[in-house]
């Protein structure tokens, strides 16, 4: 158990439950004293989680612009209407390549990050910081950073201005999608964010390894560096990488700030989220179709994900933000 | 007895490139670079934000402002486009009541589901299981229509409260809560308190450090979230400061020294939080693997 996401394995205790039951006073005063801890959250729960989640079905199979109350049922019209979007398609391609870059990317750089802090001697703390601060910042901010400074279009932007010391010509990063620069910009935007949160899983990781096993492989000739990251490091830390992928993919599918602040005029580069808020609260109000998009997205990312779970051996119920 | 003389001299196998000079300077370097690429994001602000537009636009890059522009700090505040001010406040609103709220709502519902014997507490459990299947983000949409027919658009409540109903962050507190030792409780029982009062009076003191964890990164989640205030906030009285900063990102005229004043200031907050928090953060994510 060297993954550092232990506590988040969903395990039901139903022997504590018999177990736990109060010596003093009658089993009404434990369901009482349930309902008045879970009381609160499970309204919530049900109010603004179940309900919009049921409503959303329902809307699915109306005509509902601009209204919440529909009375026109259309079937699987919208369904049909949504799955035929070229928009809505294209969105979905936008975010197999997004992941297809950001989550080897990030799943490299943040293992990287961590195995250099994790040989520091001095000043490791500090490192540790300085790679953790980005996880403080929006990505709005970043994103606001990277397109009015950093990749500005034009001379004084950063990157600009440092490709025109060797004499390159501006390029406008995000003005065009060919040749496809907005990609370098939107994913090292996310790189930059998200790398030192999984560089503190990974170091937390490393620490978990047991040192006997390096000493044993030292005995038995393996060379440090390549052979025993190969051989030892990377197959202890297979739980985390696991984990650390299935979280990536789920925060990519779920890209909405850095695509909409970054591409706000474009019509393409657009993920599936920013697709949904075009289709729900933009000119059309369409919320029957934006539901059904809601519903289709849900559909996939589940499918995703347990299929994922699958594959990899990781099916105990961690879930990511 | 040959076997034992070869492994005091590899004493630390793993660590071998640590004690040559070459290696180490090699380390240094690589994790310095590194380390200078990921502040260069925040020099770029602090530098923009105390420059003046022609130095910002000017023809050959200058590292540092000729004058610092103090004066630029004042700036954001008193534009006429954008409420900064006002916004920041929401923000703030926003941020501590999403922190307080969760803590509150989410760490008793899993302490019920960890500890208070009732028989169909793992239904219960295995409902708030279900939710975790479905992304947050994916749901703006469904929550946005209920939200609007509560006529809570451009509300406070609006804002906070949709939010309070964390499935995963109640999951993370009934972890937390099975592993917290049942002695302290006992004796609080044997003390003539019920559950209620072993709560307040027991548990919640003895689990700070979880707390503290678990406010950090919510904090920080609430005051960065961006989609849902997008939704929300219609008409710009209602905007947190990141929908405040991205509509400078689409406005007509773009002034680069108030823009990122605005970007420092809307960050200031969340770097103190993180240089004062940062233990319990680290702490946090390594024991929970949840995004701050």
């Amino acid at each position: 158990m060297s993954t550092t996401t232990t506590r988040g394995v969903a395990q039901p205790a139903p022997a504590k439950v018999s177990k736990d039951r109060p010596r003093r006073g009658p089993r009404a005063s434990s369901t009482f004293n349930f309902w008045l801890f879970t009381g609160p959250f499970l309204l919530g729960l049900i109010v603004f989680v179940f309900v919009p989640i049921g409503w959303s079905i329902y809307l699915s199979f109306f005509e509902a612009r601009f209204t919440v109350t529909p009375s026109e049922f259309v079937g699987f019209e919208n369904y049909k209407q949504v799955l035929t979007d070229v928009d809505f398609l294209n969105s979905l391609v936008t975010f197999t390549v997004f992941a297809a870059f950001i989550v080897p990317a990030t799943w490299a750089l943040s293992l990287g990050l961590a195995l250099l802090v994790n040989r520091l001697r001095f000043m490791r703390a500090f490192f540790r910081s300085v790679f953790f601060l980005p996880t403080a910042v929006s990505y709005v901010a970043a994103s606001l950073i990277w397109k009015m400074s950093l990749f500005n279009g034009v001379r004084f932007g950063l990157a600009n201005t440092v490709i025109g010391w060797f004499g390159v010509d501006n390029i406008a990063w995000l003005a065009s999608p060919d040749p496809p620069w907005y990609w370098l910009v939107i994913v090292t935007v996310r790189l930059w964010l998200q790398s030192g949160f999984y560089m503190i899983l990974f170091i937390a990781a490393l620490q978990n390894i047991p040192r006997e096993l390096y000493e044993a492989a030292a005995i038995d000739g393996a060379k440090p560096g390549w052979q025993t990251f190969r051989y030892i490091t990377l197959p202890q830390l297979r739980a985390t990488s696991t984990a650390v992928i299935l979280l990536l993919l789920v925060a990519a599918y779920q890209a909405f700030d850095e695509f909409f602040n970054l591409l706000s005029k474009a019509t393409w580069g657009q993920p599936p989220l920013v697709e949904l808020y075009k289709m729900a609260l933009g000119e059309n109000q369409n919320y029957g179709a934006g539901s059904a998009g809601a519903v289709v997205l849900t559909m996939l990312i589940c499918v995703v994900t347990l299929l994922q779970g699958k594959i990899m051996g990781f099916g105990r119920g961690e879930e990511g933000k | 007895m040959t076997t034992t003389a070869p492994e005091i001299g590899k004493k630390k196998p793993g660590r071998s490139n640590r004690g040559g000079v070459m290696g180490n300077t090699g380390l240094y370097i690589a994790t310095g670079v590194a380390g200078l690429l990921f502040l260069l994001p925040f020099y770029l602000i602090v530098r923009n934000s105390l420059m003046t537009d022609p130095e910002i636009t000017g023809e050959n890059w200058k590292w540092f402002p000729t004058d610092i522009q103090w004066g630029n700090v004042t700036e954001p505040f008193n534009d006429v486009t954008v409420d900064f001010a006002q916004s920041m406040w929401n923000s703030v609103v926003v941020a501590v009541l999403h922190t307080v709220g969760i803590l509150l709502v989410c760490s008793l519902a899993g302490y019920g589901l960890a500890r208070i014997p009732y028989k169909h507490a793992n239904k219960v459990f295995y409902l708030v299981l279900a939710t975790l299947m479905v992304p947050t983000a994916v749901t703006f949409v469904p929550s946005f229509v209920l939200v609007s027919s509560l006529g809570w658009v451009d509300s406070y409540r609006g804002l906070i409260i949709p939010g309070l109903f964390s499935g995963f962050t109640c999951f993370l507190f009934r972890q937390y809560f099975l592993g917290f030792p049942k002695e302290l409780e006992e004796a609080a029982r044997v003390d003539g308190l019920g559950y209620w009062g072993a709560y307040w009076r027991v548990v919640v003191p003895n689990s700070l450090n979880f707390f503290a964890a678990i406010a950090t990164i919510t904090f920080i989640n609430g005051w960065n979230s961006f989609l849902w205030p997008l939704v929300i906030g219609q008409d710009p009285s209602a905007w947190t400061v990141q929908v405040a900063l991205s509509s400078y990102m689409t406005n007509q005229t773009v002034n680069y020294h108030l823009i990122f004043m605005a970007t420092a200031i809307s960050i200031l907050p969340l770097v103190f939080v993180f240089l004062f928090l940062q233990r319990w953060l680290v702490q946090g994510i390594a024991q929970t693997g949840i995004k701050g």
